[in-house]
């Protein structure tokens, strides 16, 4: 069974381009040319000088001894927490930038819902001296003040979404209606594998660095690049589809996405997409989404910003329905136990989203020889008021 | 022949189509609005089905279909409102949605129920023409419903050519690549884009819409042109009060020069 996307845009029956007219020829474009450019050496060249030089990369696998005394399995640790920015989505906006730069476009546009990829594009507009537009939801941007400023020290403009419910949804239905205004010379940067083909496809693609270290990692770490379990959180789903990319046709490797069950799952307060969603069509891909009987798509809650969507990319949709990964959820309290868990036994203080990850290991049963991935997506210092309330810190 | 062909064969020049969201300003001001609309000489209607997430609409579109949302407006609402639609408004009448909701009511279930009620066809600017002619296609003429595609200055020769081949009622001619509710840009590239289209020899009329909200911008539209649409100047007239007195004004300011 194929996993990847075909010559259509489907993975099964998910994907496509649900798209206005309007927004067609600047997709096109970006279909007929994202693969010639992403598999041109030159590109390839540049793209890995820059992760290395600029990112970091490659980043750290590294073994959690106490963590997995603790579990008894071996779990390792995919440190993209270490990344510069401090989370995966740079992988993904340092690769666009470079595509943007071959496109010939002069305007940027991303949006962001805890402002993680706003920091990462604006970063990488930065970089090449090119405009950037953010747009944010008005309640995130209240929300997340430090991740703001941050955009605007690097010059991006930020522009607060104040249509349907201020948050990541409407900020990524501002950035779509912005490209529908602008269509010839602004490349849209989306930050997470949904949206219209190519989209999914080509974030996936820039993310999969994540799991192509990880396979020589394990290697010279084990001896065997096919671990037992890998683990990643799931919003729209970036960070674990590059976690499972090299995995996919490893069928050893036990892939599990966890997804953000918010206050609980029968609470109304969820973002748990595969168990409260249904088919459906959502900013520009056909996949599963959380939404009324009527199809007006609902707003989902999570305590992590970077989770609330109520939507996942249609790969994601398409390995859930096809069963080859385990879709589960965690909840807020779940979550904020786990990230607590690993500064205390590890010292490092994980992004809410990767917690959920993490609180996963307690749900799991072992026999003591398992190796275990987890992708540790971002550091946590974007979180810190949200762990000082929780835990009266 | 169905409602929308025969407009087109009685009149080719200067046809007037109104936009309006469907359970706005109230949830049953629906089919008293169309009546109204009719009576004030609009030649056809688009009646929108609200969408928590309106991509192609600008700021007014958008709050009318929140607002509808919140009244309560649905598909099978708006289905039981539209039974008395012919025994009430004889002009042609579309249906303008977002894909989601349709997907959800069902495709063959929602162009059945369209048909039965005397509705003439869709705009779904969400819905691919890729999408359309493998898995839509048959339904939609089974049910004798033209299905109405957007055209853009930016869309190709080629593609327009595909467009015109696969739409049997119009085509919506966007004047710029614009969410709605922007103004119509009058200069020399307006002109040339419109004149290029004309000069296309569609086998549809075509309808320009976004960007058309006075008598200068639909004079303009109807130069090259069959006609225009004016959609985010009515609904804003519908959020102002006594707004049902105000109509026939209103279209004959879009006709005739103040």
């Amino acid at each position: 069974m194929s996993y990847q996307v075909n010559e259509k845009g489907y993975y099964g029956v998910f994907g496509g381009a649900y798209i206005p007219e309007m927004l067609y020829p600047n997709v096109k474009e970006l279909r007929e040319k994202y693969l010639e450019y992403i598999q041109d050496p030159k590109f390839q060249e540049e793209y890995l000088q820059l992760l290395k030089d600029y990112v970091g990369r490659p980043s750290p696998l590294y073994l959690a001894e106490r963590l997995s005394a603790k579990y008894g399995a071996k779990i390792y640790l995919k440190r993209e927490d270490l990344n510069h920015t401090g989370a995966h989505k740079i992988n993904n906006t340092v690769g666009q930038i470079l595509l943007a730069e071959r496109l010939g476009k002069k305007r940027i546009i991303a949006e962001t819902g805890a402002g993680q990829h706003g920091v990462a594009t604006a970063t990488v507009c930065a970089l090449k001296g090119l405009e950037c537009i953010v747009y944010m939801g008005a309640v995130d941007i209240e929300r997340q003040a430090p991740n703001v400023a941050r955009m605007k020290m690097m010059g991006a403009t930020v522009i607060p979404a104040t249509s349907g419910s201020q948050t990541l949804k409407d900020a990524t239905n501002e950035a779509l209606r912005d490209w529908i205004n602008n269509p010839t010379d602004t490349h849209y940067i989306i930050g997470s594998v949904v949206g219209p083909h190519p989209y999914p496809d080509m974030v996936a693609r820039f993310q999969s660095i994540i799991s192509e270290e990880t396979k020589w990692q394990l290697l010279e770490k084990t001896g065997t690049s096919s671990p037992d379990y890998v683990l990643a959180c799931v919003g729209g789903g970036s960070n674990a589809m590059g976690m499972f990319y090299h995995f996919l046709d490893d069928e050893h490797a036990k892939l599990i996405a966890i997804e953000a069950a918010g206050k609980g799952v029968n609470t109304g307060e969820s973002a748990a997409t595969t168990l409260l969603g249904k088919e459906g069509v959502l900013h520009g891909s056909r996949s599963i989404v959380m939404q009324t009987e009527d199809g007006q798509v609902v707003e989902p809650y999570s305590i992590s910003a970077g989770l609330d969507y109520p939507g996942i990319g249609p790969q994601h949709a398409h390995l859930h329905t096809s069963k080859r990964a385990l879709y589960v959820s965690i909840t807020d309290d779940e979550a904020m136990q786990a990230g607590l868990e690993l500064a205390k036994l590890e010292g490092i203080i994980p992004a809410i989203e990767s917690s959920h990850a993490l609180a996963y290991l307690s749900k799991m049963e072992f026999k003591g020889d398992e190796t275990v991935v987890v992708c540790l997506s971002g550091r946590g210092d974007k979180d810190l008021s949200t762990y000082m309330t929780y835990f009266g810190l | 022949m169905n409602r929308i062909n025969k407009l087109f064969e009685q009149k080719n020049k200067s046809v007037l189509s109104i936009y309006f969201t469907a359970g706005y300003p109230a949830l049953n001001d629906t089919l008293d609005i169309a009546e109204a609309l009719e009576k004030a000489g609009a030649d056809f209607l688009e009646i929108g089905i609200p969408y928590s997430d309106p991509l192609a609409d600008g700021p007014v579109i958008q709050n009318s279909s929140l607002t509808s949302i919140s009244n309560g407006m649905t598909i099978k609402v708006l289905l039981e409102q539209l039974k008395d639609l012919r025994k009430r408004v004889s002009i042609p009448v579309f249906l303008m949605g977002y894909f989601n909701p349709v997907l959800q009511y069902g495709v063959e279930r929602f162009c059945e129920a369209c048909s039965e009620v005397g509705v003439d066809g869709m705009i779904i600017p969400d819905l691919p023409m890729y999408e359309y002619e493998e898995l839509y296609q048959d339904c939609f003429k089974k049910h004798n419903l033209s299905n109405v595609f957007l055209i853009t200055p930016q869309t190709s020769d080629e593609r327009i050519r595909h467009i015109d081949e696969l739409t049997n009622g119009f085509i919506y001619l966007l004047s710029s690549a614009s969410t709605t509710g922007k103004n119509l840009d009058l200069s020399l590239k307006t002109d040339e884009y419109f004149s290029r289209i004309k000069n296309m020899n569609l086998k549809n009329p075509a309808i320009v819409g976004f960007g058309i909200s006075d008598h200068a911008s639909f004079s303009k539209a109807s130069e090259y042109a069959h006609g225009a649409i004016v959609g985010t100047a009515f609904v804003k007239l519908l959020a102002t009060e006594n707004y049902q007195e105000k109509i026939p004004a209103f279209i004959q300011s879009l006709k005739n020069p103040a």
